[in-house]
């Protein structure tokens, strides 16, 4: 049966794994599961930039031996982490994925108030991981950034971006998830 | 967001490039990613694209060699130089070679989403300037005859009025100026568009040939004439007649010519019956057919006859602000019949198109553009799809204290020297008739040297 892993990696907060488990099944209309997690990601640190390589994750997910058992078929994985991630070519992401692949990674970091020096709001950073894990996990169903400011796939380059657009697929994203997943079925 | 943008990258890490190419592509444009300016370059020249990425420091070619290069190609990609080096000095640089923008590595997600759509808006804007100048070009058109310049708005402003009415025409030009085209846009546009249009070349047939080719001939009325046959007057009946190269007319055709004019009657040669046409005549020369009228060899009654309206065409080389006008109407008329898509000249080609004096004029102009359409390998005409150019670059440069006279002599014969002295090949060349180019030979007294 068609399954979408959540791979905790390092410490993270059990309420979060299973309100995005919950939304992924509601919005992806599959099962959703949360296995095991693996260490935090201090392979992927930079330096330089003293943050951690989002692409590095990614690729430590796709070529972790156990993963790859599980990723037989055409299930999708998203690693969820708790530090600030960034890009080659950008000062930061909120998540990175596969676009029409197998792997997403989404981090809480700077989904959080305290990133911004603002008090904690657990239900908001809630709200915020619910869309980006919907956002990452729709680019690895082939879905690209939309002009709909209000739909879960419009590119978010700001907290407050995030919290303006829903925690659902625009009408014309949607149509496109279902063909997406029909064809990955077939 | 956008399909239809496709976007060059250029960037020597093969690890930026991917990162790069990667959020394009979530953003959802064409992307392709180069590791070097040559490859940029090739692609340039290949493919259409509407923004490159480039980035600054690069072993080779840098940054700002490639932006130099792309914008002789085409100027109007809008290129964003992107480095990692965010110096005062090579930002300021970029942006004077014509960069669209300047961005620094890693860039802040906001910053490169903003820098994309204002391409975004940049490409709409060129889009609508598109739209505007088709709309403008109409403006400058009339049946196919083109112009901006002031020179051709009064020509066509003129051609607009006197096509209503029924009065005769003189259209003087030098050869390849179009006098044939403004005849049929009159025609066209005239009353008398229903009927035929009947062009004449008086120059190319013997005087007892165009007599009889004009009015007709009864059967038996020379040797050869096994048949009673209609001249142009009759076949022209409540249509136009276009006479071109009139002043080559013998004295007896011109007072045939003249009885036509003057009557509406006119006789079959051989023939005694008289017969009455409707016809507008339209004559053109590149003679001075006033000089001629006054050293007697050109009617005077029948000057004025045929040159109730006079219409002079200016020559390409007095009207070069119409050069790019003639030059796009020429490359979408040539891509159409050769099925190729080209985008454009290349900044050096456009040079060399208004530099040239193009004593073969509109002509000239048109058979230049449409071999450089054929020849041309890439998607932009550069200066080796224009070898008579190029090459008078380096050999002939008029200055301003030669007369006309000189240039046009000196031109003709480095175009007969560059064919060999094939008379056909070179009237071709230079978009003239073989006896305007005999005649040219004959009146500068040109020898192989």
């Amino acid at each position: 049966m068609r399954c979408i892993y959540i791979l905790p990696i390092g410490s993270i907060h059990q309420p979060i794994l299973r309100t995005v488990a919950q939304e992924i099944t509601l919005r992806f209309n599959c099962r959703c599961k949360i296995i095991p997690s693996l260490e935090a990601p201090s392979y992927a640190f930079e330096p330089d930039r003293e943050q951690y390589s989002s692409g590095k994750i990614l690729k430590q997910i796709l070529n972790n031996e156990t993963l790859c058992s599980l990723l037989k078929g055409t299930v999708k994985i998203l690693g969820i982490v708790d530090v600030d991630l960034c890009t080659p070519i950008l000062t930061f992401v909120f998540g990175e994925a596969q676009l029409g692949g197998k792997a997403a990674t989404v981090s809480l970091c700077r989904l959080r108030q305290e990133f911004y020096g603002l008090p904690p709001d657990p239900k908001l950073l809630l709200e915020r991981a619910k869309k980006e894990a919907l956002h990452e996990l729709g680019h690895t169903f082939g879905l690209v950034h939309c002009s709909d400011p209000k739909c879960v796939m419009y590119f978010s380059n700001s907290v407050r971006n995030i919290d303006v657009k829903t925690d659902s697929f625009c009408r014309s994203c949607s149509m496109l998830l279902c063909e997406n997943k029909q064809s990955e079925r077939e | 967001m956008r399909k239809d943008v496709h976007i060059l990258v250029v960037d020597d890490e093969r690890i930026m490039r991917d990162s790069l190419s990667d959020w394009l592509l979530e953003e959802g444009y064409e992307v392709v990613a180069v590791e070097d300016g040559a490859r940029a370059l090739e692609k340039v020249r290949a493919e259409r694209w509407d923004a490159l990425l480039v980035d600054l420091k690069m072993p080779g070619m840098d940054g700002i060699e490639v932006l130099e290069e792309v914008k002789k190609i085409n100027q109007d990609i809008p290129v964003i130089i992107m480095t990692a080096y965010a110096t005062v000095d090579s930002a300021v640089r970029a942006m004077k070679q014509g960069a669209y923008d300047y961005i620094v590595k890693p860039f802040n997600p906001e910053e490169i989403g903003l820098a994309i759509r204002k391409i975004i808006a940049y490409q709409d804007l060129l889009k609508e300037n598109i739209y505007l100048r088709h709309e403008l070009e109409k403006k400058y058109e009339f049946m196919d005859i083109i112009g901006k310049s002031h020179k051709m708005q009064e020509v066509l402003a003129l051609v607009r009025t006197v096509a209503k009415s029924n009065s005769t025409i003189l259209i003087e030009g030098e050869s390849g100026t179009g006098k044939e085209l403004v005849a049929r846009a009159i025609h066209n546009s005239s009353l008398r568009s229903e009927g035929p249009f009947v062009a004449v070349s008086c120059a190319a047939l013997p005087e007892s040939l165009l007599e009889s080719e004009l009015f007709g001939h009864e059967k038996g009325a020379f040797t050869g004439a096994v048949a009673r046959k209609k001249g142009r007057f009759e076949i022209a009946n409540t249509g136009t007649l276009f006479l071109d190269e009139i002043g080559d007319i013998s004295p007896k055709t011109q007072v045939g010519l003249l009885r036509v004019l003057e009557e509406k009657k006119f006789t079959r040669v051989g023939g005694t019956e008289v017969l009455q046409t409707d016809v507008r005549i339209i004559s053109a020369t590149n003679k001075d057919l006033k000089a001629m009228v006054a050293e007697e060899k050109f009617r005077e009654d029948l000057y004025y006859r045929i040159n109730v309206v006079s219409i002079l065409l200016p020559p390409l080389r007095a009207k070069k602000e119409d050069i790019p006008l003639l030059v796009q109407h020429f490359l979408k008329k040539y891509c159409i019949e050769n099925k190729k898509e080209i985008d454009g000249l290349s900044s050096e080609a456009s040079r060399l198109l208004m530099k040239y004096d193009w004593p073969g004029n509109v002509r000239e102009l048109e058979n230049v553009i449409e071999r450089a359409v054929v020849v041309a390998k890439e998607r932009i005409i550069v200066p080796e799809d224009l070898p008579l150019l190029a090459a008078e670059e380096g050999k002939f440069k008029p200055t301003p204290d030669m007369s006309l006279r000189e240039v046009e002599k000196e031109h003709i014969l480095l175009a007969l020297e560059s064919n060999n002295w094939n008379i056909t090949k070179t009237a071709k060349m230079l978009g003239i008739d073989r006896n305007t180019l005999s005649s040219r030979i004959k009146k500068y007294k040109l020898k192989k040297r």
